[in-house]
Order: structure tokens, then C-alpha cells, then sequence
């Protein structure tokens, strides 16, 4: 049975796994193909595994097995209890995972091997290029995990200016220490301070990024991981890491253009410092005169609505905070009974990672087919009888396409004010996140209707039900 | 440059091409459970530990723990992130209320 140690049967069956990996991702084109995708991928993972664990001269089983199951008696529980809610900050965790693991495998790599002593240089730069942003990857994405599971504060923490020259002297650090290793210093002392610049480097590109570009972030970091998992592969010649990680690396990096172009933000203008906080003070010169707002009940939202033809619901992360998911679906459905058509008008950053809403909404189960992206709504809003909007607020404020001075003008938004009309669920008349005025309040087919995002779509539901 | 690097670099840019275009198929609605899934995808990385762990010889104390801690890190981005997704997938539902409508025809 000698030939299943066999290096060539070895990646025969690294070939095999990295096929189902992208075979699975391949059928994440639509919900019900994906679950079968997922478990394709996972079972690509297992033939990973085992074929890793009959390299020839396989040693340390204890210690293998060891980890493998603390591994899994820590992940199932926390799989199964995690809240749709907290979805951001365990994939930002698990982001972290990775990169942390990469950079202490390089770690014990290095102390194994005296240095890179004898490794051929080009893998040598690989697995510093791991390690590198490894580490960046780690310390990054547990400070995303602090801000976002709130034992960080979400605002900006940074040094003003001193931010950039700060970013870039601890990175010059961390690559001097990498040429140092590369060019033949064996000291551990280099790989440490390899380790902690780019520690010191993830915490500081994080802390200033304030809560509302965590979807950019956390995209941003799981690519970095893919591409240091990816460069690990290189570093040890190995098939399936290589494809894996570089199949992540192109996600994360699709996924953060997205989110960035939905912002209307650059990448390195959010990486080199914060926004969802400051500068965007002076948001055009709208805010001093006193400005005609309409108000409406909740009985008056529901008759609006069960005589319109068309009702398109816009959530936002509001709805996510005041757990308002479920009775929406249940207002919706008791609008479909009196045969309207309900959908919701999803933007690319409601929520705080890609897709949020859409799960949190598909929680609730509100179905697939309703959940429209901001493309395919945008082309509806003429025919929209009322537009619900619920704890959105800069997605759907029209000063993005109207108004060149507006902070936010350029950024793609929800056409909500094409729709005939719009009844808008607000606390108060503060401005959002941003800090910008939204001028689709002003509109004389808005109506908003003030009070807590919950309790007011309770209300609906209340006064649907006795019409 | 050597063969095997030149291989290498091959295989991901491929990858990478590859990668771009599955993953600009996912439409917007599963770009959570398309993160949960790369998460796991990344949990690859136990590979490289494995790999270390397995083939060292006299690693020492210091070294065993770095590993099994990468093992651990590793196995949880593995389990936890098929899991995560396979629940979350599960919450997607097609064609609205059909059962619910059935019900009301037959009441």
C-alpha cells in the first residue's frame, strides 16, 4: 500500500479537493444549489485533509489530534448559538483565525528550520509574505470583532495625523525585519519583530475605522488572509493551500470593491483613515432653515398601504438593531392577503458586512424571490405605490445624485423618491451615522412616522389587522 | 528561478482568474454565507500546520504549542465556517408561503 504515500497520488488528490472547492463555490449562485455547494466544498476540505495526513513520515499524531478536536469541540457550539445578528463579527473572528494561524505556523517554521537556513529564497519571501500579513490580518480583525461586537468603542480611535506617517513607519519596520530574514539573519529576534510590526500594523489600519465601513473591512481582511494562505502555499509547495487561498483572496477583493463602490469610497482613502465619523461635518447648506416636514400615524401608514398596488419595504441596519424583522414579515404578509405586492429594496451596505439584510430578512423568512438587489429595484421605484423605509437612512437620500457638495454625491442609492409616495420609520429628526441631512425627508410625498422602528411597524401591523 | 516556483505562480494566477470569475457570479443576496464559506475555504491553512507538525522532527515544547494552536485556529475556521453557512443557507427560502397558501385553500 505504498503507492497512497505517493507524492503524485498526494496531489492527484489536492487536484481532486481544489476542483471541489471551486465547484462548490460555483454553486453559490443561488440559495438552493448552495447548500449542496457548501457541503461539495466542505467535503473537497476533508480529502485536503487526509491526503495531508499521508504524507510520508506523518509524525506527532497526539499533538494532531489534539488540536483537530479542540478545534472542533469549540467551533460546533459557537456555529450552532451565533445570532444572524453577529454574523460580522464571527466572520471577522474566523478571518482573524486564519491569518493568526498562518502567522505562527511561519513562527514555528522559522525556529524549525534555524532561521530559513537552508529554505531556497523564493520560499523564504513567501512565507514571510504570509507571516507578514498574517499577523495584519490577526490583530486587524480582532479589533473589527472588539468594534462590532461593542467591547470597542465604534467611533475612530486614531492619532490624527500622526495616523499615516505612524501606519507607514511600522510598516517600513516590518519589512526591514523580512529583508533582514531573507538575506540570511537567523536571530529570532528578526521574526519577532516581524511578527509585532505587523501586529502593530493591523491594530492601527483598524482602530481608526469607524463602524459604518466595517463591510469594506472586513472584505478587506478576508482577503488578506486568502492571500497569505495562498503564499503559504508557495512557501511549502502545496496545490490545494495555493488555489484555496488565492480563491479567497479574489472573493475578499471582489467583495471589498463592491462595498467600496457602494460607498462611494476609495479603498485606500478608507484604509489611510477614518470615516464613519469625522469630516463629514459640512454636508451642503441645507441644515439652517426650518423646513417643512410631513408626520403620519401608524393608521393612516397602513390605510396607504392597503390600498396600494405595490408596497417595496427598504431595511436598514436600523431594523437589524430594533429586531423589527419579524413583525415586518408578518406586515408583509398580511398585505400579500389583500393581494399587494410586497418586496424589499436591499442596498449593498445595509448591514454591517456584504449581504447582511439578506440574511437577517431571510431569518424572518421572508422569501428568496422578495429580496431584490438595488439594481433590479431601482428600475420599479415608477411604479411603486408607497415605499416603507425602515432604519435606512444615507441609502436612500437623493442629495447622492443631485447635490455635488453633498458628502455622500455619487454614492449608488435606493431611488425611494421615484416611488408615488414614502412613509419613512424614525426615531427623530437627527441625521444618520454620516452626519448628512437627508433631503428625501423634505420631499412633499414623505411622510415620516416618528418612534421606534419596533414599536411602530407593531402599530401597523395592529391596525392592518383590524381593516 | 526553479521550476517548481515557476509552476507555482502559474497555478495562482490561475487560481485567481478562476476565483474572480465564480465568485462574480454570487449574486448580492449570499455574500454573507459566500464570507462564512471562504472563511472556511481559508481554514485550509491547517494544511500548512499539519504539514509542519507532522514532518518536524524534534520541534521542541515551544514550537508544539504554536502549532497545535494553529491546528485549533485552523479546525475552527474549518468546522465552524461550513456549519455557520450551512445554517445560514438553510434560512433562505423559496417561493413565497407556498405551503401557507395550500393551507389556505384547503381550510
Amino acid at each position: 500500500m505504498s503507492w497512497i504515500q505517493d507524492p503524485a497520488f498526494i496531489n492527484i488528490l489536492y487536484i481532486i479537493s481544489f476542483s471541489l472547492f471551486i465547484y462548490g463555490l460555483m454553486k453559490l449562485t443561488g440559495p438552493k444549489t448552495a447548500v449542496q455547494g457548501n457541503w461539495i466544498a466542505a467535503a473537497g476540505m476533508g480529502i485536503a485533509v487526509v491526503a495531508t495526513l499521508l504524507i510520508r513520515g506523518m509524525s506527532n499524531w497526539w499533538l494532531i489530534a489534539l488540536g483537530v478536536v479542540v478545534g472542533t469541540v469549540i467551533s460546533i457550539p459557537s456555529a450552532y448559538k451565533v445570532k444572524m445578528t453577529a454574523m460580522p463579527q464571527m466572520v471577522a473572528l474566523f478571518n482573524g483565525l486564519g491569518g493568526g494561524a498562518i502567522a505562527l505556523i511561519s513562527w514555528a517554521q522559522f525556529r524549525d528550520t534555524g532561521g530559513f537556513a537552508e529554505e531556497e529564497l523564493s520560499k523564504v519571501i513567501a512565507s514571510l509574505f504570509a507571516a507578514l500579513v498574517g499577523s495584519i490580518s490577526f490583530w486587524g480583525s480582532n479589533v473589527a470583532f472588539g468594534k462590532l461586537q461593542e467591547i470597542l468603542p465604534g467611533k475612530p480611535i486614531g492619532l490624527g495625523r500622526l495616523q499615516q506617517p505612524v501606519n507607514l513607519l511600522t510598516f517600513v519596520a516590518a519589512v526591514v525585519c523580512a529583508v533582514a530574514i531573507a538575506s540570511g539573519q537567523t536571530s529570532e529576534w528578526w521574526m519577532i519583530g516581524l511578527l509585532v510590526a505587523s501586529a502593530i500594523l493591523g491594530l492601527m489600519v483598524v482602530l481608526p475605522i469607524g463602524g459604518a465601513d466595517m463591510p469594506v473591512v472586513i472584505s478587506l481582511l478576508n482577503a488578506l488572509t486568502g492571500l497569505s494562505a495562498a503564499a503559504k502555499g508557495i512557501a511549502l509547495d502545496n496545490t490545494a493551500l495555493i488555489v484555496a487561498g488565492m480563491i479567497v483572496g479574489a472573493s475578499g477583493s471582489i467583495l471589498t470593491s463592491l462595498m467600496a463602490k457602494a460607498m462611494n469610497r476609495s479603498i485606500p482613502a478608507i484604509v489611510a483613515g477614518g470615516f464613519g465619523g469625522g469630516g463629514t461635518g459640512g454636508g451642503g447648506d441645507t441644515g439652517g432653515e426650518d423646513r417643512h416636514v410631513n408626520s403620519t400615524s401608524a393608521a393612516d401608514t397602513a390605510i396607504q398601504m392597503a390600498y396600494a398596488g405595490n408596497v417595496v419595504v427598504v431595511p436598514g441596519y436600523g431594523l437589524a438593531v430594533a429586531q423589527a424583522q419579524h413583525l415586518v414579515k408578518e406586515m408583509s404578509e398580511l398585505l400579500e392577503q389583500k393581494g399587494i405586492n410586497v418586496s424589499y429594496a436591499i442596498h449593498p451596505v445595509a448591514g454591517r458586512m456584504p449581504g447582511h439584510m439578506n440574511v437577517l430578512l431571510a431569518e424572518a423568512d421572508v422569501p428568496y424571490e422578495a429580496l431584490k438587489e438595488m439594481d433590479e429595484i431601482n428600475s420599479q421605484f415608477g411604479q411603486t405605490d408607497v415605499s416603507l423605509v425602515i432604519g435606512a437612512n444615507d441609502v436612500t437620500n437623493p442629495a447622492a445624485e443631485t447635490n455635488p457638495d453633498s458628502p455622500i454625491y455619487g454614492m449608488p442609492i435606493l431611488k425611494v423618491n421615484q416611488s408615488q409616495s414614502v412613509i419613512v420609520l424614525k426615531r427623530s429628526m437627527s441625521p444618520g451615522f454620516a452626519g448628512i441631512e437627508n433631503e428625501l425627508y423634505y420631499d412633499p410625498k414623505t411622510a415620516m412616522l416618528f418612534g421606534d422602528a419596533k414599536s411602530s411597524v407593531a402599530d401597523i401591523v395592529e391596525e392592518l389587522k383590524q381593516l | 528561478m526553479d521550476s517548481e516556483l515557476v509552476q507555482n505562480l502559474g497555478i495562482l494566477v490561475l487560481a485567481g482568474f478562476a476565483g474572480f470569475l465564480v465568485i462574480s457570479k454570487v449574486p448580492n443576496t449570499l455574500h454573507t454565507p459566500l464570507m462564512s464559506a471562504t472563511n472556511a475555504v481559508h481554514g485550509v491553512v491547517v494544511l500548512a500546520a499539519l504539514i509542519v507538525l507532522g514532518q518536524g522532527v524534534d520541534l521542541g515544547v515551544f514550537n508544539d504549542i504554536l502549532l497545535v494552536i494553529a491546528i485549533i485556529f485552523g479546525t475552527i475556521n474549518v468546522v465552524g465556517g461550513f456549519l455557520v453557512t450551512d445554517r445560514m443557507l438553510g434560512m433562505f427560502k423559496g417561493k413565497p408561503g407556498d405551503k401557507a397558501k395550500k393551507q389556505e385553500e384547503t381550510a
